[in-house]
């Protein structure tokens, strides 16, 4: 059961092999006797659970059942869910329970999906390796002392060491496919206004999306299915008619032409990463796909341009938490001003306070030209980049990350290095195209390495399709952290 | 460009943050460090093209001037620190 694919497990629900309530029984028991090792959730509270999922049993025992009813998922800690501590990792809002859900939740309750816990993360999604949550770091299952990546850091750790069948995930600049390429299982970050944003705690607005967490394509097919959907109550949410983004994972990729960014491969990339990606791409030319080689001349930009566009957001929907609606509010004021001043000191952690630094800074006087109107420019360029590109190629392969996991505290000291490990997953947020990780190897110390698949706006169901037949053809969605080997499917 | 640290102090203050002095000296190192990444920016370009706000260049969508959510008013200040009689509670702003 811990392995099987989202479908076998419907199929299993459908045949009552097994119960909903069963199933989510597992899954907590698996998650509790684990996270002491691995601090992947926050909450987990098996009363609320198991109630969902006896409601599952009974709508399965109605003949109403849809492919995810029944089946328990893990959420990250952005998502308000209504009656559970919705954290962001933050000591902000470590006593806030959601008074209600967020557009993603609402979707899943609507097919009776289960909420299996809430998953840690980078304090309000700011970090790549997710040390930065008040609730302590991440570890990643297929190395305890190395990091998962972040933000989504808790639900890759879950879904890899089979603590979750699935999860969600958040993606501004990274955030799904990094941990996903770190963890060794596979993410989705969706064209930016697929997903409602509306209850997913805002980090920055113009980047932020939500996105499917998952051991395969197949089933991140299968997730976004129910998550994405235009909602009135967020306005950047786009009006498109519902797509089923499993409609062509079986699809032949013969004559597809993948391209290969020049910039994607230079120095920076650590050659055991290079090495996983150029057999992916062999693999790829092997199915009958064309190979090209592109040109994103921007990319070096894209990190300096996101670290003023993303605080800039920032410290402007941070502005909320001042003690007085809801969060944290200090013991010990004076006044409003020492009482605002105190509840945010003592609230946010140290990265989220840098960002807010930042952001404050580029956004105040005689500053705004230099910094923020000029990343806004440069964020065109790189849209530009990826759009002729797309003249090219129909979809875009490089690494996720440049290097594989590192060391638990090794870039913690040092927030340019930490920055820098996004290089290849920022432009695709500040483009707001869809772009996904995929397990494709193993590099230094047996830690997983991820292939980042870009596509053009609105490619979701064509890169699912690309990496179904690619996980058909290979079994690295298959290996499973040492502890996990020798469960049987 | 480099930052001082009363510009530190300065932002600390615009973004209602209380810094001590030691915090304020490490937040200098930090930020310069992250604005000589920023710096490169400086190397593009940009001249005629114009800022990107958005993923996508879509208009904002209007609705109707109409009620449409439900008063939640006690469910919304059960989360809230200090709360009474319907109403928020902060120190006294005016005398």
């Amino acid at each position: 059961m811990l392995n099987a694919t989202l479908t076998e497990l419907s199929q299993a629900l459908s045949a009552r092999k097994i119960s909903s309530a069963e199933l989510t029984q597992l899954f907590i028991d698996r998650a509790h006797s684990l996270n002491p090792a691995l601090n992947a959730f926050i909450t987990l509270d098996s009363t609320r659970s198991l109630e969902q999922a006896r409601a599952a049993d009974a709508r399965i025992a109605r003949g109403d059942a849809q492919p995810l009813t029944g089946i328990p998922i893990a959420h990250k800690d952005i998502f308000c869910t209504k009656g559970w501590l919705t954290t962001c990792g933050s000591r902000m809002l470590a006593n806030f329970v959601a008074p209600y859900d967020a557009h993603v939740l609402e979707r899943f309750e609507a097919v009776g999906a289960v909420v299996l816990g809430k998953t840690n993360m980078d304090e309000f999604a700011m970090g790549s390796s997710s040390e930065t949550s008040y609730y302590g770091p991440v570890r990643n299952p297929w190395d305890t002392s190395a990091v998962p990546g972040g933000s989504s850091g808790g639900s890759a750790c879950a879904v890899a060491a089979r603590l979750a069948p699935a999860a969600t995930g958040t993606d501004t600049g990274g955030s799904i496919r990094l941990p996903a390429s770190l963890c060794g299982i596979s993410g989705l970050k969706p064209t930016y206004g697929v997903v409602s944003r509306y209850g997913m705690i805002a980090y920055a607005s113009s980047l932020d999306q939500g996105g499917p967490m998952a051991k395969s394509a197949a089933d991140l097919a299968l997730l976004l299915n129910s998550m994405a959907g235009f909602d009135l109550r967020d306005s950047t949410s786009l009006e498109r008619a519902p797509e089923d983004y499993t409609r062509d994972l079986t699809q032949s990729v013969k004559g597809m032409r993948l391209g290969l960014p020049k910039e994607y491969f230079a120095a920076g990339l650590n050659a055991d990463v290079a090495r996983a990606i150029e057999a992916a791409v062999a693999q790829f030319r092997a199915m009958g796909c064309e190979i090209v080689e592109i040109s994103l001349p921007n990319t070096e930009l894209a990190v300096p341009a996101y670290y003023v566009l993303a605080p800039a957001e920032a410290s402007s929907n941070l502005a909320r938490y001042d003690g007085v609606r809801y969060g944290y509010r200090t013991s010990d004021y004076r006044d409003l001003r020492e009482m605002y001043m105190k509840s945010r000191a003592e609230g946010f952690g140290p990265e989220v306070k840098r960002r807010i630094l930042i952001g404050t800074y580029v956004l105040s006087h005689g500053y705004y030209d230099a910094y923020y109107l000029q990343a806004q420019r440069i964020r065109r360029l790189i849209a530009r980049d990826f759009t002729q590109a797309f003249e090219h190629c129909d979809l875009i392969l490089g690494p996720t990350s440049p290097s594989v996991a590192f060391d638990l505290g090794a870039k913690s000291g040092d927030p340019v290095q930490m920055y820098l490990s996004d290089i290849y997953t920022i432009g695709v947020n500040l483009a707001g195209l869809p772009g996904m990780s995929i397990p494709c190897g193993f590099g230094e110390g047996g830690r997983p390495v991820g292939l980042q698949i870009i596509g053009n706006y609105f490619d979701e169901a064509r890169m699912l399709n690309a990496a179904h037949r690619f996980q058909i053809d290979t079994d690295w969605h298959l290996r499973m952290p040492p502890d996990v080997e020798g469960v049987r499917r | 460009m480099a930052l001082s640290l009363e510009d530190v102090k300065r932002i600390a203050m615009l973004a209602r943050l209380s810094v001590t002095e030691a915090e304020a000296e490490q937040a200098l190192g930090e930020l310069n460090g992250v604005f000589a990444l920023i710096e490169q920016m400086r190397s593009a370009n940009t001249k005629d093209v114009e800022p990107m706000s958005h993923a996508q260049d879509v208009m904002l969508r209007l609705r109707p001037d109409a009620v449409s959510e439900p008063d939640n008013h006690d469910l919304f200040q059960s989360v809230g620190p200090q709360v009474e009689a319907g109403l928020y509670l902060v120190p006294k702003v005016i005398e």
